[in-house]
């Protein structure tokens, strides 16, 4: 039996820093997926929304939000919490609808109004919280996390600073033709290196934002897809959000230390690239056979360390698969056409889903001046807190 | 003059500086040996462990002083609260620890005084005691790494 869903409609409101709030970012992005799908709202079966946990409660339930916004219509919905796994977990919900023979059509639908400047725990004294914790006992800010990798990799792969500036000035030309980034602008090398130092040894220009910013797909059964008339559309062959093995040996926000690996033996593959190999496993593919890749590029070291993760080379191989221009447009592999977080900003449940938006985009061939030439194959992956993380791969 | 101010922990029960110096409170998995920290009281997370996992397993345990950096980064900008900074904001290092005997990393601040300008991955570190933040009444104290004399 196919386990595959087909991608019918793909929308986008573009990521900014717009004032308003995340409910009309989501229905912008709705309304442009069900256009693009050709498909009508009330022929939505199930609503699978992202959720939010900084706009309050219509956030934590954002299915029913999107659903009362595009006026109820009596479909099912979910709504799904996963940090910056979110999107990829509604995908998963209503991929399993409709794997399940429950339903034909589904709408995913994540959307975020970010705050300015560092993520900050939700309001509160909660000093049972780790995520409050480490805040009030370490100072531990998200890129403070991210600095801790970069420099781990500086010391045991030797990358550089000059490499993470290389992965921002690849990233932003990529964004450039990207209506939907954020940030559309070219950054030279120098631009990085004269950015402030906010955790050293990352720079402002090395970490991503935080954005405002809605996407949304619909999802049907290929069966629905073909009475549709699409014969041959972008299908999600593999979805998977696996927890980490314990011990987990590599240092994860918020954590304040890692498992020991005293008693047990460490897993075979660390989370990231766990995460990976669960979906290329899915889908019966290996990394040789993609065509591109998005990445959760946090900071521009950290997409250094996917590259690993999702098997484009072997350890410590990053920095010489970034400098032979092989994950740029035009390169073996690109990494990122859609510009990344860098050109983005981060709009935490939405991000998962514009991942596979950009990727329905390229296997389509409408991603215009950022197209990768016969795209056939993607992956989408990120890593969020609290041990969530995401890869979706998608074929035509 | 200047009153020396009482110094009580930011947190209980996470650490300690008695007369062995200062060290990390945890616990460990009486039946399969499995460190932590912070203290688990729960049960033990060992998957493979096959003590009874209602937490009576778990008994307090005091983890090493010394280890050697895994990583290391600093804050240059005030982190929002519930950290609390000083006006003006002071920057401060964070450090990544990899304890040999427990074969896990924590994290800490740096003590004041060193930047990451004085650190390595590699490095030889022990714990110390910090103020973090105070008020009026008391200076609140958590752990810290700092460099081996």
């Amino acid at each position: 039996m196919s386990r595959d869903v087909a991608v019918l409609g793909a929308g986008m409101h573009p990521w900014g820093k717009w004032g308003r709030g995340f409910v009309e970012y989501g229905l912008a992005a709705a309304r442009a997926a069900l256009a693009d799908a050709g498909i009508a709202w009330p022929d939505v079966q199930y609503v699978a929304g992202a959720g939010t946990i900084r706009n309050g409660y219509p956030g934590f339930i954002a299915g029913a939000t999107f659903a009362q916004a595009l006026g109820w219509s009596g479909a099912r919905v979910s709504s799904s919490y996963a940090a910056c796994a979110s999107g990829a977990q509604a995908i998963g919900s209503a991929r399993a609808q409709i794997l399940a023979g429950l339903c034909d059509v589904a709408l995913v639908v994540g959307a975020d109004a970010a705050p300015k400047g560092f993520f900050r725990p939700v309001g509160g004294d909660r000093p049972d919280d780790p995520d409050w914790l480490r805040f009030r006992l370490l100072g531990a800010t998200n890129p403070l996390y991210f600095a801790l990798y970069a420099r781990r990799r500086m010391a045991v792969h030797g990358a550089t600073p000059d490499d993470f500036a290389a992965v921002k000035v690849k990233n932003a030309r990529h964004g450039l033709a990207n209506p939907n980034a954020r940030y559309r602008k070219e950054v030279t090398p120098a631009d990085v290196r004269e950015s402030a130092v906010v955790a050293d040894p990352l720079r402002l220009l090395d970490i991503c934002a935080t954005s405002d910013g809605g996407a949304a797909l619909v999802l049907t059964s290929m069966d629905f897809a073909r009475r549709h008339g699409v014969t041959d559309p972008v299908r999600v062959s593999a979805l998977s959000t696996v927890t980490p093995t314990f011990p987990k040996t590599v240092l994860d926000l918020p954590d304040f230390a890692t498992d020991s690996a005293l008693t047990a033996a460490e897993p075979g593959r660390p989370f990231r690239s766990a995460i990976a190999d669960a979906a290329y496993e899915e889908a019966g593919i290996g990394p040789d056979d993609l065509s591109l890749a998005e990445v959760y590029d946090l900071s521009t070291a950290l997409e250094l360390d996917w590259y690993e993760d999702i098997g484009l080379c072997e350890p410590g191989g990053a920095e010489e698969l970034l400098r032979s221009g092989a994950t740029a447009l035009g390169g073996r592999i690109p990494v990122n056409p859609s510009g990344g977080l860098a050109s983005f900003g981060e709009a935490i449940p939405a991000q998962a889903i514009a991942q596979l938006c950009e990727l329905t985009w390229q296997l389509r061939g409408q991603a215009g001046g950022r197209q990768v030439e016969d795209a056939r194959t993607g992956i989408a992956v990120t890593q969020g807190l609290f041990g969530h993380g995401s890869a979706v791969i998608a074929i035509r | 003059m200047r009153t020396t101010k009482e110094r009580r922990p930011a947190i209980e029960g996470w650490f300690t500086s008695g007369d062995g110096g200062v060290r990390l409170l945890g616990t460990r998995c009486a039946s399969c040996g499995t460190p932590y920290f912070p203290r688990n009281e729960l049960a033990c997370r060992n998957p493979r462990c096959t003590g009874p996992k209602d937490g009576s397993e778990l008994e307090p345990h005091t983890l090493s002083a010394r280890g050697r950096i895994w990583s290391y980064a600093d804050a240059r900008y005030r982190p929002p609260p519930p950290y609390v900074s000083p006006d003006p904001f002071v920057p401060y290092a964070v450090a990544a620890v990899e304890l040999e005997a427990e074969r896990m990393v924590v994290l800490g601040q740096v003590a004041p005084g060193h930047t990451v300008d004085d650190l390595a991955v590699g490095m030889e570190v022990e714990l110390t005691e910090g103020t973090l933040y105070e008020d009026g009444e008391a200076e609140y104290t958590v752990w810290m790494w700092r460099p081996v004399r």
